[in-house]
């Protein structure tokens, strides 16, 4: 986990096709708190691989990753 | 329960009906077992409430979904799963947009991690629809194949979105698909069955040794009368979605849907009559009164 204020040496992912700056260390668990995700049905991909929610507090984001975090939508 | 066993006069006693034999319930899916012969889309309403009424005027018991990207910069908008009766629907996910066996591949795997999530039956499955051509929305028909394998191979049961060609249908059959969903006519059309005799030939050769293997019309039906034909024909169910969410009343189509599957499926298993050239009267042709009276009033002499 992060601890507050901890901004230093910030990495740059790719989320849904932006990039953004998270902590160094940050994990999928942090980005989906602070993203506001929290109580979302969510799935998470990274460089196209699946991360399981089970695994989400222990996946650590790394430099340039490519981040996908899909949700229901209306379809047919 | 009732305190008083069932007794069973083997002269009086009722057969249970078969599971197929049941005019709208009892549509079984691989481990899914449906309520409803009618599947609904959740797309292209006016908006979530409206779906969610058509839902229930329709009385269906399984319904689409779509797997998109979270929108994190409009926190506003409503969570369809707030109109979505997760504890009596079944969701299906689809892989709605993809064109490559790839993309599906991803799109079905993070479906089945959502649904797993909410504890959904429709994490087990996945309506397969891998687009070959993004102006008539026709699938792919290797990428789907190839699709339909890998997702097998990884457990899915596949309800696969094909078009209506009797060979690939058959081929998906034996790559293990769970049904077999050829289309009516290009997604969203609202053309109706097309080649009806395509869809009987898909129908009788999926099904000649395994009367209970699943097809089910997907795609490009309009009306009432299109579904009709398409359970008249033997379909097991339809899988729709412009047709009621663009009907002028959406809600009173998803109910005009919900009787049109009841006609055509009672229809096809009560056996309809075989089409002649000739009339054959209705009404008895003895014992008709005599026209002579009438005759002579009008040529007196």
């Amino acid at each position: 986990m992060t601890r507050s204020g901890e901004t230093a040496n910030p990495i740059t992912v790719v989320v849904n096709g932006r990039p953004r700056d998270v902590p160094d260390q940050e994990t999928v668990a942090g980005l989906v708190a602070s993203s506001g995700l929290g109580d979302r049905a969510i799935a998470i991909e990274i460089n196209g691989q699946l991360v399981p929610g089970s695994q989400f507090a222990e996946t650590r984001l790394r430099p340039a990753d490519q981040i996908e975090i899909v949700s229901l939508a209306g379809g047919g | 329960m009732g305190v008083r066993p069932m007794t069973s006069d083997p002269k009086t006693a009722r057969p249970h009906p078969p599971a197929c034999g049941s005019p709208s319930g009892d549509l079984q899916i691989g481990p899914i077992g449906l309520s409803s012969r009618l599947i609904l889309g959740t797309g292209r309403y006016r908006d979530f409430s409206q779906m969610q009424q058509c839902h229930r005027a329709a009385g269906v018991a399984c319904v689409t979904v779509a797997v998109r990207r979270e929108k994190l910069h409009d926190s506003q908008g409503n969570n369809i799963l707030d109109f979505l009766d997760t504890e009596s629907l079944v969701l299906l996910p689809n892989t709605a947009g993809c064109y490559t066996s790839e993309s599906a591949v991803r799109a079905a795997r993070m479906g089945r991690e959502i649904l797993s999530g909410l504890g959904n039956a429709g994490s087990q499955w996945v309506k397969l629809e891998v687009l070959g051509d993004s102006r008539t929305l026709l699938p792919d028909p290797v990428e789907t194949l190839q699709a339909t394998r890998e997702l097998v191979e990884l457990g899915f049961h596949v309800l696969v979105y094909t078009n209506d060609d009797p060979v690939l249908a058959m081929r998906l059959k034996q790559a293990g698909a769970a049904a077999v969903m050829p289309a009516g006519s290009p997604i969203g059309s609202g053309r109706g069955i097309a080649n009806p005799v395509n869809l009987q030939i898909i129908l009788e050769q999926l099904k000649g040794d395994e009367p209970g293997y699943p097809v089910i019309v997907d795609a490009g039906l309009g009306s009432p009368a299109d579904v009709v034909q398409a359970m008249e024909l033997g379909a097991d169910g339809v899988l729709m979605n412009t047709a009621v969410a663009r009907a002028g009343d959406p809600v009173a189509m998803a109910e005009a849907m919900r009787w049109a599957i009841r006609a055509g499926r009672t229809g096809f298993l009560a056996g309809r009559i075989a089409p002649a050239r000739y009339g054959s009267a209705s009404s008895p042709e003895f014992g008709m009164i005599s026209d002579t009276a009438i005759r002579r009033s009008a040529n007196p002499k």
